[in-house]
């Protein structure tokens, strides 16, 4: 009897505490899309409405008025070229530093971690003002590389690390050469390593808001840059910010989820280990 | 046409440990390296974005921050807001890993929705907390309000601008270090444990005498690595503030933004951000003592 009582304690805590955690992300969530489905004037109405007519108005005028379909096939280049990039020159130093000990372009990356973004923001502005390269892809999708490179790198060195050696020697002696191994039979056994990485960079580059906000203009703008732009002298759409905001974020939330197992390998970033 | 493929091939084999880094090293060379060192000679100059050419200046940048106020101001609210909120991930990261980690009927799905917060676009996010901070017409003064307390004037205030924006980087962090200090607990050894529960070992005394020092170094590593990234908040303090009201939440690096893109001084600005790298630098170094002395035990 008493074991049952300390269980049903046990229970009411667990859900207790269940609840207390998921409250304030769902209402996070929910208030971001519900104030895309407001008016303008029942947004900035006191007390604020949890109950109210829904209108598609604003995401209606975020894509006519704002040219939102733009950004976002703006934000989808970029953030793709920088994914993709990245796997093509993150895969084989990843397998490299996995497979022979590679310190120093760790360190490297360490180093890319560590500094403050605007530190390479001033040189490359003025780099890029020079080469008349501000407000084009290559300019930002080079500036994102800074950050998806490193994450795809540091990621996949330890899923590289969990291949088996015999397996690739047994290929070589069936008359592989390394770099027909390394594609035929490395790649295909980390597709997990590579789809993990390949979302996070992803995801990471999508909301990168402080290179484009420096080095993009009208053509290349961003979303993040675009919703931040509804804020205008101090007047502030906030219908249009919720169904911009909802836009945006709904995307990377759904990856998140998918990947939500292994990110913590793309978080930490080989910090858990030596 | 074969044969030189076969040749390339070759080639690429015998000398694989260097050729396959190479196209990674020499692309962060170019992206990582060589701005630093632009920034660094930057620092050194006195330079107005736009007009005439840098000219050497020698320390003259690095005396000036000193007796800049609004650098002083920048520490002080940086290590306001940076000690605090890292301070409250940390403790409530842990202790709501300690939660996960016994799995309860649920606790995947409490647990998708409990990180969601992680991967939402900053900007994008802190502009809905923006509206719900709002003191006339915000959702959370309102909700205060309802369940009898007063409201408060959030990031309208300068007492309380910073502490708001503590409120949102928890709310968006925590999940993370959550994560990583769950993956830490998942994998530390079962045997002490058992021992300890022969011994007769209470629930408070396993987590003082065993969890935490076994944990200690994950700990650690979990907030290393989210102080990369909080020593330089930028999305959301802008978005949020601006460094407002007055210098009320201008961190130091959110400052040598303002001088280097408000108002294009490049080479006063790149002194500032050299002193930012320096502070995260120093900090890390020293985290990564205690890692390794923590491991060591």
């Amino acid at each position: 009897m008493a074991k049952k009582a300390k269980q049903t304690f046990q229970s009411v805590i667990f859900y207790t505490g269940a609840v207390a955690l998921s409250v304030p992300q769902v209402f996070v969530f929910a208030w971001m899309i519900m104030t895309g489905l407001k008016t303008g004037s029942q947004n900035i109405s006191y007390p604020p409405e949890f109950i109210f007519t829904p209108t598609l108005e604003n995401f209606k005028a975020v894509f006519q008025q704002h040219n939102f379909l733009y950004y976002l096939f703006n934000s989808l280049v970029i953030a793709g070229l920088a994914t993709l990039i990245s796997l093509i020159l993150g895969l084989p130093a990843a397998y490299s530093i996995a497979k022979y000990r590679q310190g120093k372009i760790g360190i490297m990356i360490l180093l890319a971690r560590m500094t403050p973004f605007v530190s390479y923001l001033l040189p490359w502005y003025i780099i890029f003002r020079y080469l008349k390269l501000i407000d084009t892809y290559t300019a930002l999708t080079l500036t994102h590389l800074i950050i998806t490179l490193p994450m795809v790198t540091w990621l996949m060195v330890a899923f590289f690390e969990s291949v088996p050696a015999d397996l690739e020697d047994a290929a070589m002696i069936d008359g592989c050469s390394r770099l027909q191994s390394f594609i035929r039979i490395v790649l295909p056994l980390v597709r997990n390593g590579i789809a993990t990485s390949a979302i996070m960079s992803f995801i990471f580059s999508w909301n990168q808001f402080l290179f484009s906000l420096i080095l993009s203009g009208p053509k290349t703008k961003t979303v993040p840059v675009a919703v931040y732009n509804f804020i205008s002298y101090g007047k502030i759409d906030w219908a249009g910010i919720g169904a911009a905001a909802t836009l945006i974020v709904l995307p990377v939330s759904v990856f998140a989820f998918f990947v939500r197992k292994t990110i913590v390998q793309g978080l930490t970033m080989g910090a858990l280990k030596d | 046409m074969s044969t030189a493929l076969s040749t390339i091939s070759r080639v690429i084999d015998r000398r694989q440990a260097v050729i396959y880094p190479a196209p990674a090293v020499i692309v962060l060379f170019l992206i990582v390296v060589l701005p630093i060192v632009f920034n660094l000679y930057l620092a050194f100059t006195k330079w107005t974005v736009g007009l005439g050419q840098p000219r050497f200046i020698g320390l003259d940048n690095f005396i000036d921050l000193v007796s800049d106020e609004r650098v002083w101001n920048g520490v002080k609210v940086m290590v306001y807001f940076s000690g605090l909120s890292l301070f409250l991930e940390l403790v409530l990261g842990l202790l709501i890993a300690l939660f996960f980690n016994r799995e309860f009927r649920g606790s995947e799905v409490v647990q998708a929705i409990y990180i969601f917060p992680f991967a939402a676009t900053p900007v994008a996010v802190a502009l809905i907390w923006r509206i719900m901070l709002n003191p006339e017409i915000g959702v959370l003064n309102y909700l205060l309000r309802s369940i009898g307390l007063p409201g408060s004037l959030w990031v309208s205030s300068e007492q309380t601008a910073v502490l708001s924006l503590v409120l949102v980087d928890v709310w968006k962090w925590t999940p993370m270090i959550t994560l990583i200090v769950l993956a830490g607990l998942k994998s530390l050894p079962p045997d002490p444990y058992e021992a300890a529960r022969i011994d007769g070992a209470g629930t408070l005394q396993i987590f003082w005498h065993i969890t935490l020092p076994l944990i200690r170094p994950v700990l650690i590593a979990a907030l290393m690595l989210r102080s990369l990234d909080n020593l330089k908040e930028f999305d959301m303090i802008y978005t949020i503030t601006q460094g407002g009201p007055g210098t009320a939440s201008e961190t130091l690096y959110l400052y040598s933004y303002m001088v280097g893109f408000g108002f294009f001084k490049a080479g006063y600005g790149s002194a500032l951000m050299v002193v930012v790298f320096l502070i995260v630098l120093v900090f890390n170094v020293v985290m990564n003592r205690l890692r390794l002395s923590a491991q060591n035990r």
